[in-house]
């Protein structure tokens, strides 16, 4: 039985559904300033994600993953909750296809245009690289 | 009194009108159900987002962002979401009277229309449509609102516009489905009443600042209500169309033993005649 002490509540919310609801001793995801990870009691913040992957550590069980892309965290010291737009667990992945996004936005990338939105590009890459990375 | 052919020919005509509204019914019973379990599974984003968006503003009452100040411009963006078949009952007049009775001068109001059948009955009130989606609500999804919410946003920012409504059907329940129209920019959120204890949101951090926060919170939180409002409203769409058939469906029922009762009276009528004039003509020959 996990220590309570140490535990908090999780909650992963997409507009399509409550993807994830559960407790944690410990979480990790990647924000607009870099990864972070959060125990309990953290400060009051609330962030902006980068496309990455969440990491959820449980007590006594095993680690939950999930590829999230896009949205805001709310941090309080007894509960985490993360609004993203999308939200994927690594068997939803379609390995197939984030690679040939993978490939279209390097190539886009590799040849720059005056019409390439180098951003939406990287932003394509990274999400592709989150989704093959989590997907293994 | 009508000849029994007519009478017949009526109640058969009033009887196929009657089987199509049985089967137009159960359809949007159907639809009904997997509409409203997606527009509960919705609200969870909704509301977090509205308490976010609400406890940021509580807090930063002076912050100053382009979101939170009307434009200069005099025009007010309507986003209309209606259905595009009809047979629904109110659904669709109820959103263009709650647009024309909303005291929003017509000349000022640019149209983003979602759906046929409100764009239509605009047209013809004399409202000038920016930009028309119908494909949307047929099956909406999270991407699409947000290419919606691009483009108003768009608007906005340029300068184009001033002021952002939405005007959809909320969905309480399966039998009440109300027409709402709400103000979507400026923010306006009412931050007097505080239901949660003023501790919880009062230390909150935000990184970067509050301003880039709200920077990019602001067009999730209108995405969300525009998907939030798509789904409902299809939801409604098909509530009200259950309702619409199913009255249609009993008034049918009732035209049809009306009818009957007529027929039956018409053809004891005949034979009654009938009667009368082989006995008529008996007693002449004997």
């Amino acid at each position: 039985m996990a220590d309570l002490s140490k535990v908090f509540e999780v909650e992963i919310i997409t507009p399509d559904r409550v993807f994830h609801k559960g407790e944690a001793t410990m979480i990790e995801f990647n924000t607009a300033a870099g990864e972070i990870g959060v125990y309990k009691n953290h400060i009051p913040l609330t962030t902006v994600l980068a496309p990455g992957v969440v990491t959820i550590h449980r007590d006594g069980e095993e680690n939950v993953i999930a590829a999230v892309h896009s949205g805001f965290a709310e941090i309080l010291p007894e509960k985490v909750t993360l609004l993203a737009e999308v939200a994927e667990w690594p068997d939803e992945i379609d390995v197939g296809r984030a690679e040939a996004a993978m490939k279209r936005a390097e190539e886009r990338l590799a040849h720059r245009t005056e019409s390439v939105d180098v951003m939406r590009a990287e932003l394509a890459l990274r999400r592709a690289l989150v989704r093959i990375d989590i997907a293994k | 009194m009508a000849s029994m052919r007519d009478i017949k020919r009526r109640k058969s005509s009033i009887q196929s009108t009657q089987q199509i509204t049985k089967a137009m019914k159960l359809v949007s019973t159907v639809k009904l159900q997997k509409a409203r379990s997606r527009a509960e599974q919705t609200n969870p984003y909704t509301n977090h987002m509205y308490q976010t968006i609400r406890s940021i503003l509580t807090k930063s009452a002076n912050v100053n962002h382009p979101y939170l100040i009307s434009g200069e411009s005099p025009k007010k963006a309507v986003v209309a979401i209606t259905s595009n078949r009809g047979l629904a009952g109110g659904y669709n007049s109820n959103i263009v009277k709650l647009i024309a009775n909303s005291g929003l001068p017509k000349e000022d109001v640019e149209i983003y229309a979602i759906g046929n059948k409100g764009q239509d009955a605009l047209i013809r009130r004399g409202y000038h449509i920016k930009y028309s989606d119908s494909e949307l609500i047929e099956a909406p999804t999270y991407p699409d609102a947000a290419a919606l919410c691009k483009q108003v946003l768009e608007a906005f920012t340029n300068g184009e516009i001033g002021e952002i409504y939405l005007a959809y059907t909320h969905f309480k329940n399966t039998v009440s489905q109300e027409p709402t129209l709400i103000k979507l920019l400026p923010v306006e959120i009412d931050t007097t009443e505080s239901e949660e204890p003023v501790g919880a949101t009062a230390q909150m951090v935000y990184e970067p600042t509050e301003e880039e926060a709200l920077d990019m919170i602001i067009p999730k939180y209108i995405t969300s209500l525009f998907y939030g409002a798509l789904v409902e409203a299809v939801a409604s769409e098909n509530g009200a169309r259950m309702q619409a058939m199913d009255s249609a469906t009993s008034n049918a029922e009732d035209i049809i033993s009306d009818l009957t009762l007529k027929y039956n009276r018409a053809r004891q009528g005949a034979i009654t005649q009938e009667l009368t004039e082989i006995i008529a003509g008996a007693s002449a020959i004997s």
